[in-house]
């Protein structure tokens, strides 16, 4: 008999449509991550939706979770869509996925923006520098002086995601490797657990159009020069529903940093060898600073911090979603009418 | 201009008096202040009981470029712009010159003594205020004199045409929300300009204004508050929007309407979000209809060009959502603050593909309330897209309208499965599909976010979909799918505001028009008839059109299209989906910025009937 979760599931029933992308595509990696994560927490499909804006990226909603309501909407304008959605009804949750021309060029001001309200989703960059249902143009996070057949020698500077959500003001910034499952894993645990938008730029290579060596964005470099900042732990989790707290033994202070989670969740980053503290903003952009300059890609909890009210806290919109209202909560009375209209006489 | 050239004929008393039937033109500087002294005139007038309005043609301006305000007084109760004024208010010098020289023979002109006019026509009444003596007289601050002086004009008609000082006091009141300190401020101004033209000017115009009872029971409002009201009362929970000229006011309206929609503890059942973009604001909408939500925004021509991509995804997808297109001349900075009927076939086949959108065409304050509350009944019941399509003069000017009705129907929210039902239907049919067609009626059975049954998700997206919402590449799948938009588009027509129609048989000219013209045409039928012309009447006020448009086509000897662009939109659409013969129908198009006046409609109808 197959293994089933807290919900009575098994894993394939988190599963989605057959992918059709490249065989080996790293997205399709990630689509099996998000599916393990779902699993793994006993998440309720009916409410979680799944959106995403156009690209190859974009494809990947159809290919997980097959049981949530998806939205493949428009080229760069998933944040949008999402804001709507999770306005209309903000007791779900959300895993959206959009690629680096999605995000990175056509969808960069949509980005921007829902970090400012601070929307709470999952929002997941799968990152590989180029365009590939065009067939191969650089896009905006292509490095400098890279070569691709279709256009030459990229002359210019790369748009670095993370540093751009950490500046935009998101409190839940990781960086990650598609190749890399359990780091990918850890964080989708943590940022589906985050009240605010949680940004994932995971660096997802295309088999097909961009992986020399030479691309930051390749396989081989991506495990060559992945330099992790820790290894991430979810010890205790915040979900009532789930298994009791794991006891957490007891690190050196120096060696590992907690960071408890809005919902109660404690997350333990492991340090390896870097000494980077995810609480600390500055720090967190000099890291990527760094990084960008020597050409390494690091990889972890890069940034965190309590979440901001959300849109929908600060709009103080009922408790039972905008959507689920029933009649008499939408339409003001005939005597309101009334009044209003002795207003204008 | 017109070869006939027919002037307004007034009704002229025995005494050699014209009352209640004139019009004046107050020609002033933007942001000068002058738009409480124009409101003040114009509340006091409806307060007295007489059919009024007041027309705002103003410049993209914050402050400095001329801007002119139009009132006319009717007994008759016509509200459409006059296409010339008996009165100008002459306080702009930089446009002074032409006002005065558009006055007809016999016309008035009240204008600051301070500038030492000279007395440009002899065949005209001057009256010369001295706005800077009286200013000095009075007792405002210096830093209000420049917002306070308009009201010396206001003190001079009052006066000389006969409108009571408590009249303007009230109106003052109101103007400031019951504030008494810039009330009397404004006022003291009032009473010296009243008081010096009592003992200075020599009444010698036969222009009066009396007390009527035509209004009473009446409110003045603004098409873009009463579609905001509108919204509210049909259950509106986002208002997404991007500031953009003549639609602000409706979401102005909506937020200062915002405690209607809250609950007992204070919490929002209805909240606005301004987003970064018009693309943004469609993209929210989509989102919010996606999860079951009722959403809108308001916007205008450039706008709605920046939702297109937006709109097409939601036709197809099929998501309820409803757009408010205040329309303005266009594209870019175009005339922003002139209004246009110009995007009746833009709005009407936006996106890219096939389709055809509901837009409805509010003429009135009234309807433009109703279609507020509506749109988003048709919206869920259809599953689409739906415009209302307003303009600059029905959303920014204030008219006289009756009280809002209560909407007459419940909240339909269409057909939108629980779990429950969701399971009965596939009980029943087999099998559910997002866009499968068991009704016929080309609307299927949608389900949204939060449904607890493990078969109620689907995949939305643009096009490529067979009816099981399934990613499909398949040419049978898509035009099965194109046909059933169609026939949903069929039924739209039939279930939305029925068109006003005014029909006898034994007359054999028609005028069609849509929106805002409808006081020009009602005024304009009324003179054609003095001339001996005629005429039956109709009122688009839905798109796409109700079979009544080509019934009414088909019993008329002539019929004229009147509208406000100038391509002949309505005139266009007409014929593009009616390709029968219809040379007996005649484009009335104007598209000059301003709002419609009769005069010009019954111009161009006696050049073709006199031919």
């Amino acid at each position: 008999m197959a293994q089933t979760n807290n919900l009575g599931l098994s894993r394939n029933d988190y599963k989605g449509g057959k992918s059709t992308l490249c065989p080996g595509c790293g997205h399709d990696s990630i689509a099996n991550q998000i599916i393990s994560m779902a699993y793994e927490l006993g998440i309720e499909q009916h409410n979680l939706i799944k959106m995403s804006g156009i690209g190859c990226s974009s494809k990947t909603p159809a290919y997980f979770l097959g049981r949530s309501h998806g939205f493949n909407a428009l080229h760069g304008r998933m944040p949008s869509v999402v804001t709507g959605a999770l306005m209309g009804n903000h007791t779900l949750k959300c895993v959206a996925v959009s690629g680096d021309g999605d995000t990175g060029s056509i969808g960069i001001g949509q980005f921007k923006h829902a970090i400012r309200r601070n929307i709470p989703f999952v929002y997941i960059i799968e990152n590989n520098g180029v365009y590939g249902l065009t067939k191969g143009q650089f896009s905006a996070t292509a490095d400098e002086g890279q070569y691709l057949k279709y256009y030459g020698k990229n002359e210019l500077p790369p748009i670095d995601l993370a540093l751009e959500a950490i500046i935009g003001g998101a409190t839940f910034v990781a960086r990650s490797f598609s190749g890399d499952a359990k780091q990918v894993q850890a964080l989708l645990q943590a940022a589906i657990r985050h009240q605010g938008i949680a940004v994932l730029d995971i660096i997802s290579p295309c088999v097909t159009f961009n992986n020399a060596e030479t691309s930051t964005k390749s396989y081989p470099y991506g495990k060559e020069h992945q330099i992790s900042l820790h290894d991430i732990e979810i010890v205790s989790s915040g979900y009532v529903h789930e298994q009791q707290e794991i006891t957490i033994e007891d690190y050196p202070e120096n060696e590992v940093i907690q960071v408890q989670m809005h919902d109660g969740t404690v997350i333990q980053l492991k340090k390896l060898g870097q000494d980077h503290d995810p609480r600390n903003r500055m720090q967190a952009i000099q890291v990527l600073e760094q990084a960008q300059r020597e050409q390494l890609f690091v990889t972890g909890l890069i940034y965190y911090e309590e979440p901001r009210p959300t849109l929908a806290q600060l709009e103080n919109v009922t408790d039972t979603p905008l959507a689920k209202l029933k009649p008499e909560q939408l339409r003001p009375s005939r005597q309101q009418l009334a009044d209003v209209m002795a207003d204008f006489r | 201009m017109s070869a006939l050239n027919l002037q307004y004929e007034p009704k002229i008393s025995q005494d050699g008096k014209i009352v209640n039937d004139f019009a004046f033109v107050v020609a002033t500087k933007n942001g000068s202040g002058s738009q409480t002294s124009n409101n003040v005139l114009v509340k006091s007038l409806f307060n007295m009981g007489i059919p009024v309005n007041g027309k705002n043609l103003f410049p993209s301006n914050i402050k400095g470029l001329p801007t002119w305000y139009t009132i006319r007084v009717s007994a008759d109760g016509y509200t459409a712009r006059r296409a010339t004024t008996e009165i100008v208010i002459a306080y702009n010098q930089d446009t002074a010159a032409e006002d005065i020289q558009n006055l007809p023979e016999g016309g008035v002109c009240i204008i600051p003594a301070d500038w030492k006019w000279t007395h440009s026509r002899d065949d005209i009444i001057w009256y010369e205020v001295p706005v800077k003596a009286i200013m000095d007289q009075s007792n405002t601050p210096r830093d209000f004199t420049k917002m306070v002086e308009n009201m010396t004009y206001v003190g001079v008609v009052a006066q000389l045409f006969g409108i009571p000082l408590d009249e303007i006091k009230r109106a003052l009141l109101d103007n400031f929300n019951g504030k008494e300190k810039p009330a009397n401020m404004n006022f003291e101004v009032v009473q010296l300009a009243y008081d010096y033209a009592e003992q200075n000017l020599t009444k010698k115009d036969p222009y009066y204004f009396e007390y009527d009872n035509k209004t009473e029971g009446k409110i003045f409002i603004t098409g873009n508050e009463a579609g905001a009201l509108g919204a509210i009362f049909g259950g509106v929970n986002i208002v997404a929007w991007y500031p953009i000229t003549p639609s602000t006011s409706l979401v102005d309206a909506v937020m200062s309407y915002k405690h209607l929609r809250q609950t007992d503890d204070g919490k929002n059942t209805m909240v606005i979000i301004q987003a970064e973009d018009e693309l943004a604001a469609a993209g929210m909408l989509v989102g919010a209809g996606f999860v079951g939500a009722r959403a809108m925004t308001a916007t205008s021509g450039p706008g709605i060009s920046l939702m297109a991509e937006f709109v097409g995804l939601a036709y197809f997808a099929e998501i309820p959502c409803v757009f408010w297109d205040i329309t303005r001349m266009g594209p870019s900075t175009g005339l922003p603050t002139r209004t246009s009927q110009g995007d009746l076939l833009f709005t009407y086949v936006l996106g890219h593909g096939d389709t055809r959108h509901i837009v409805l065409l509010p003429g009135t304050p009234e309807e433009a309330f109703e279609f507020g509350w509506k749109s988003f009944d048709i919206a869920e019941v259809v599953q689409a897209p739906v415009f209302v399509l307003s303009d600059l003069d029905l959303g920014m000017n204030n008219w006289m309208a009756d009280p809002f009705e209560y909407p007459d129907t419940p909240i339909n929210r269409g057909k939108v499965l629980d779990a429950e039902s969701l399971q009965a239907f596939i009980e029943k049919h087999g099998k559910w599909g997002r866009y499968m067609d068991v009704d016929g009626d080309g609307i299927g059975y949608r389900t949204i976010p939060g449904t607890d049954h493990p078969r109620a998700a689907y995949f939305a997206r643009g096009t490529g979909h067979n009816e099981l919402a399934v990613y499909s590449e398949r040419s049978d799948d898509w035009i099965n799918n194109l046909k059933r938009l169609r026939r949903k588009v069929e039924t739209a027509r039939h279930m939305l505001p029925k068109n006003v129609v005014d029909y006898d048989p034994a007359k054999s000219i028609g005028i069609m028009t849509f929106g805002t013209n409808e006081p020009a045409v009602v005024e304009a039928r009324d003179w054609l008839k003095k001339q001996g012309v005629e005429t039956n009447y109709l009122r688009v006020r839905a798109l796409p059109l109700e079979d009544d448009v080509m019934d009414f086509i088909q019993k008329h000897d002539r019929v004229y299209i009147v509208e406000n662009n100038f391509d002949g939109q309505l005139y266009q659409i007409i014929c593009m989906e009616n390709p029968q013969d219809l040379t007996h129908v005649v484009s009335l198009p104007l598209g000059d910025g301003l709002p419609m006046t009769a005069r010009w409609i019954v111009e161009q109808v006696l050049e073709q009937e006199n031919k």
